[in-house]
């Protein structure tokens, strides 16, 4: 019988075999960032024990950081001792941070890519449930808890059952005004917020392999929203180009070596999955949500469902749904009211992103009772930006690029949506108070969420292509 | 080293609502301490009171109802999905949960609680619509060994699945960072032929 991807991955990085247990599973590569490293360096410290592979792991600090004037110290005093502690930690345990101020500073999940850290047929971890990011480069590449960060400080490895195997294939083209963030929010729509758990997804099909790599991150990334331990795509010409003489990626006279290697990456014709899952991409319509999870979503022009078209086990959960979001079951998302747009996250905030955005909004400006931020990725990604006079368009729209981290998706900076405002939103959680306590998130693609901008209301970005 | 156990009983506290994500569990305001201690008093916070204030709690919060008590936390399924945090786990043991019960755990929760000491029981959907209808009153029994479920008045049982490994760090407070530091030597073992291997 033939191998999947993950099981060419998996075994390979199997130290050893527990009796009834987990398996200690070898780690690549990990990242780690302020909020979840504190307690896994202190529990270091309380045993006494070194980081085991230094150079295997690299820092940044993106969760917490202020997104306007990252020169000045920051000001929330709690926020600045994450920061401060995760520099104090990297200098005691000989661990490269790329902290604020640092040109390869930016989210987690964008900055591994870009540098070409992340690489094929990798195992990557870290404290960050979107770590699945990186699977887009097929390597299997997952979140985990602090206590988790802490034994791969301390061995490199994990304890991990391994998971079910789920493929989902998408078949044909998307259709115009269709990106990936509308791709993944579809299956979500179809699968739920907890399709997925307890599977790693590999996502396969035509369509996968017509997209780019930042489009094939968003989707790998928001598989944990799906509940999916991780996600994964096989490499191929795609992901070599992207790879290919980024600052760590295999050198010239290891190249063709990796190459080989990577290119023995993908699921063969007979291997079997757990689960199959097809989808046709011609089916698909710009995305948006209306409730509290990820996978309550719809078409952008079709209505939230009747009380009477949800499941009657789910019906609590979707009546208190919409009472969050203060909408009623029945009516159309087109055309509601929005006050902020926000534009970043480790699912929306690469360069094609904002390219994407910055070509949409040219010529257009932004509407008066609008907020928008737009946070790039990294400060790579700001500087490209820049070079290529995205800033200029948003500026002349009447948007600011702001500085790199994980902003609004999160709220834990001073990004926050304040309570009962609406916020379209290109990351990738809708939780109650995500954004801010009270906060009310649609989640959309960057494209749907520009057009929210430039109208003040939910709108179909189709009604402004041709 | 944590302390071990063998049984949790006694009343839970029923909050039956489904997709309970970590950020409900505890808010992202909250995740700026470096210790893991202190977070049960934010467990649920904005669940728990009006306005951010803990001088208003919501009085239709389970958490705020003083009929509700115990060690063990009765939730609708995929409990615990989004966020790693493992400041969710920090929390619900800060603010005393010994067991939680659903009939579906997101897998990172799962692990972050099994690594804190705190016991995920998956039961089927029947069962844990059993325990929500049960009365305030009503008390549960949770046998590791055995791997059982019990409701004390009815004698209703379920028998949970926990991988043998996990068990017996959970029955005797180990961790698993003191079980991958005594296999060093294997872990550069594998180093050494990986590198051969692959360069």
């Amino acid at each position: 019988m033939g191998k999947t991807l993950f099981d060419k991955i998996w075994e390979r990085h199997v130290v050893k075999e527990i009796d009834g247990g987990p398996s200690v599973l070898y780690i690549d590569r990990h990242f780690i960032h302020e909020v979840t490293s504190p307690q896994a360096f202190a529990g270091l410290n309380a045993r006494g024990v070194n980081v085991f592979r230094p150079q295997q792991t690299i820092a940044t600090a993106d969760h917490n950081v202020p997104t306007e004037n990252q020169h000045l110290p920051i000001k929330e005093e709690l926020s600045r001792l994450q920061v401060e502690a995760l520099k104090k930690n990297c200098a005691e345990h000989l661990i490269e941070l790329y902290g604020l101020g640092h040109p390869f500073q930016g989210i987690v999940h964008v900055i591994g890519p870009e540098l070409g850290i992340t690489q094929p047929g990798m195992t990557i971890v870290c404290g960050d449930s979107h770590t699945s990011t990186h699977g887009a480069f097929g390597s299997i590449a997952f979140g985990i808890g602090t206590s988790e960060v802490e034994m791969v400080l301390a061995s490199q490895c994990l304890l991990q059952s391994k998971p079910k195997l789920m493929r989902i294939r998408i078949e044909g083209q998307l259709n115009k005004g269709v990106v990936s963030k509308d791709l993944v929010l579809h299956i979500l729509s179809k699968l739920s917020a907890s399709g997925a758990t307890g599977y790693a997804v590999e996502f396969a099909g035509s369509t996968i392999r017509n997209l780019s790599m930042e489009a094939r991150m968003t989707i790998c990334n928001m598989s944990i929203e799906m509940g999916a331990r991780c996600g994964m795509i096989a490499p191929d010409e795609t992901t070599f180009a992207y790879i290919k003489n980024r600052l760590f990626a295999p050198g010239q006279s290891k190249w063709e070596n990796a190459l080989a290697e990577w290119k023995q990456l993908f699921s063969d014709d007979d291997a079997v999955f757990d689960k199959e899952v097809v989808l046709q991409a011609e089916a698909m319509e710009p995305m948006i949500t209306y409730g509290t999870n990820p996978g309550m979503g719809i078409s952008v022009t079709g209505s939230i469902p009747s009380l009477d078209q949800i499941p009657s086990n789910d019906r609590t959960a979707f009546e208190k749904a919409l009472k969050y979001m203060g909408w009623e079951a029945g009516t159309a998302v087109k055309g509601k009211k929005v006050d902020y747009v926000f534009i970043g996250s480790c699912t929306n905030s690469r360069i094609e992103d904002l390219r994407q955005v910055a070509s949409f909004v040219q010529g257009k400006h932004k509407a008066d009772d609008v907020e928008v931020w737009i946070v790039p990725g990294s400060k790579q990604v700001e500087k490209q930006a820049q070079e290529e006079g995205i800033d200029t368009i948003l500026e002349q729209a009447g948007f600011k690029l702001r500085q790199p981290g994980c902003s609004a998706c999160l709220g834990m900076n001073e990004d926050k949506i304040p309570a009962g405002k609406y916020c379209i939103s290109t990351s990738n959680r809708n939780f109650e108070g995500r954004q801010g306590a009270g906060a009310r998130t649609l989640l959309a693609s960057p494209l749907t969420a520009a057009a929210a901008a430039i109208t003040g209301v939910v709108s179909d970005v189709r009604d402004f292509l041709n | 080293m944590k302390n071990g156990f063998k049984n949790i009983s006694g009343r839970f506290v029923p909050l039956d609502i489904e997709n309970v994500d970590t950020d409900q569990i505890i808010p992202a305001r909250f995740l700026k301490a470096t210790t893991k201690e202190g977070f049960g008093a934010n467990l649920f916070r904005d669940w728990r009171y009006i306005n951010d204030d803990s001088s208003q709690p919501r009085m239709d919060f389970v958490l705020n109802q003083k009929a509700y008590s115990g060690s063990i936390l009765v939730a609708g399924k995929n409990f615990g999905c989004g966020s790693s945090r493992e400041h969710a786990a920090w929390s619900l043991v800060d603010y005393g949960f010994k067991a939680v019960v659903s009939s579906f755990f997101a897998d990172i929760f799962k692990s972050n609680a099994l690594n804190n000491g705190l016991l995920p029981v998956t039961v089927s959907e029947s069962f844990l619509s059993q325990l929500f209808s049960l009365s305030a009153a009503s008390e549960l029994k949770i046998d590791l060994e055995e791997q059982t479920i019990t409701i004390q008045e009815t004698g209703l049982q379920e028998t949970f699945e926990i991988n043998a490994y996990k068990k017996t760090c959970l029955m005797n407070g180990y961790d698993d960072i003191d079980f991958l530091l005594s296999i060093k030597d294997t872990i550069t073992e594998y180093e050494k032929i990986q590198e051969k291997n692959y360069e």
